[in-house]
């Protein structure tokens, strides 16, 4: 019942009239809170990430002497799973339990029946930027932690551990393809966008109005969009990713 | 005013970097720039035995890889592979006698095919099918004849 009535939810968010003139400066502001502030977790996270996957997966190869491949582990791994999915989980606790808490806030204290009141839609005029600000944002950020991991496994790989420059870089391009591996990856992250946005602007605009119930609508964004994250993951790598 | 000036300032370059990004992402780290510039023209194989060849594995003359395989099926007449390559057309030159082979990156690497130029006057195109080919090496064939003749060797003796 939840899923039907957030589903409706969802139709009228994305096809909520809005004029453009007026839309664009919101949704560059949402812009910037949802996408430029998360990405120095972004970042931060994504050279971490990448090395100490780098790390893990030099001990684990060189059991078969096979360091050459590190460059083909991190690239391949970062891409098609860790680099969606990650960086997917942290926007949600970054930015999306955020917009529900102040969606939340606003419904609660009336903000949103006030805007109603002077023929205001709060559809267009608040969760429509929003939603669309987090669906460009997370695709954009995922493609900077993949680069900046990649950039992080090669530090810790090439210049620490002293794997073969050119064996770690021509290896990551021999296997990594655009067409499947890295668009398929940003597909993923396009879809868990809608996912976690989905779930947080539902929450925040449903939530019930008091502080308990703002509580409850934080918790289950983030732990809604944590777990359709890694649900869907799995089906999408299952359906569009064929073998390595 | 200012203020939103800087903040649209912000996104711009937010928007600017992840743009590079998948530059970075698509011609240092991944096989965009090989795979769809320079065209190409496509030429078929029958091997009896294809071994663990994949789509997409390298085609090599000289161990540069001049191509790649871009499809894999089964004759249904002949019970052979049909292997198709995708060759670049700046390699346009390659006789028609040229023999394939599929062989293995090292002891446990992954298939390639091999070509080695013959000597006619025409060459490949479009559509012509490479005549002489041979197998892939089936390593547990090869344990299996060596332990075999060792063993009928020893009983002669």
């Amino acid at each position: 019942m939840r899923v039907g009535h957030a589903s409706l939810f969802l139709w009228s968010v994305i096809t909520s009239r809005m004029p453009i003139r007026r839309f664009f400066p919101l949704l560059a502001e949402q812009l910037y809170r949802t996408g430029v502030l998360s990405l120095l977790i972004t970042v931060l996270s994504g050279f971490f990430i990448g090395m100490v996957v780098s790390l893990q997966g030099f001990h684990t190869l060189q059991k078969f002497s096979a360091e050459q491949a590190l460059g083909k582990l991190l690239a391949l791994s970062v891409v098609r799973e860790l680099g969606p999915v990650i960086t997917a989980l942290l926007f949600s606790g970054r930015a999306g339990s955020a917009l529900t808490a102040e969606i939340g806030l606003m419904s609660t204290t009336d903000q949103l029946s006030a805007m109603r009141m002077l023929g205001v839609h709060p559809l267009w005029r608040v969760v429509a930027p929003r939603f669309w600000a987090g669906v460009i944002a997370l695709p954009l950020l995922t493609i900077i932690f993949d680069v900046v991991a990649i950039y992080g496994g090669s530090l810790v790989g090439v210049d620490w551990l002293g794997v073969d420059t050119g064996a770690f870089w021509s290896g990551m391009k021999s296997v990594v393809h655009f067409g499947d591996d890295v668009v398929n990856g940003i597909i993923k992250s396009l879809v868990f966008a809608f996912l976690t946005l989905w779930i947080a602007v539902y929450q925040g605009y449903f939530c019930e109005p008091n502080a308990k119930g703002m509580s409850i609508a934080t918790t289950k964004t983030v732990v809604y969009s944590a777990l359709a994250i890694l649900c869907f993951d799995f089906i999408l790598t299952a359906l569009i990713m064929g073998g390595w | 005013m200012r203020q939103s000036k800087s903040l649209y300032m912000a996104v711009g370059l937010f928007v600017i970097a992840a743009f590079c990004a998948l530059v970075i992402l698509a011609f240092h780290m991944s096989d965009f720039s090989g795979s769809r510039t320079g065209s190409a023209y496509k030429v078929e194989a029958m091997f009896d035995n294809i071994g663990g060849l994949k789509l997409r594995a390298p085609v090599r003359i000289a161990g540069v890889t001049i191509g790649r395989v871009s499809d894999i099926e089964l004759d249904a007449d002949t019970f052979q592979a049909k292997v198709s390559l995708r060759l670049s057309s700046e390699v346009n030159h390659i006789p028609i006698d040229t023999s394939a082979s599929i062989l293995t990156e090292g002891l446990l690497g992954a298939n390639y095919i091999s070509l080695t130029p013959g000597f006619d006057k025409t060459n490949l195109a479009e559509g012509s099918v490479i005549q002489t080919t041979h197998s892939a090496m089936i390593l547990e064939k090869l344990i299996g004849k060596f332990i075999y003749s060792k063993a009928s060797g020893d009983k002669k003796n």
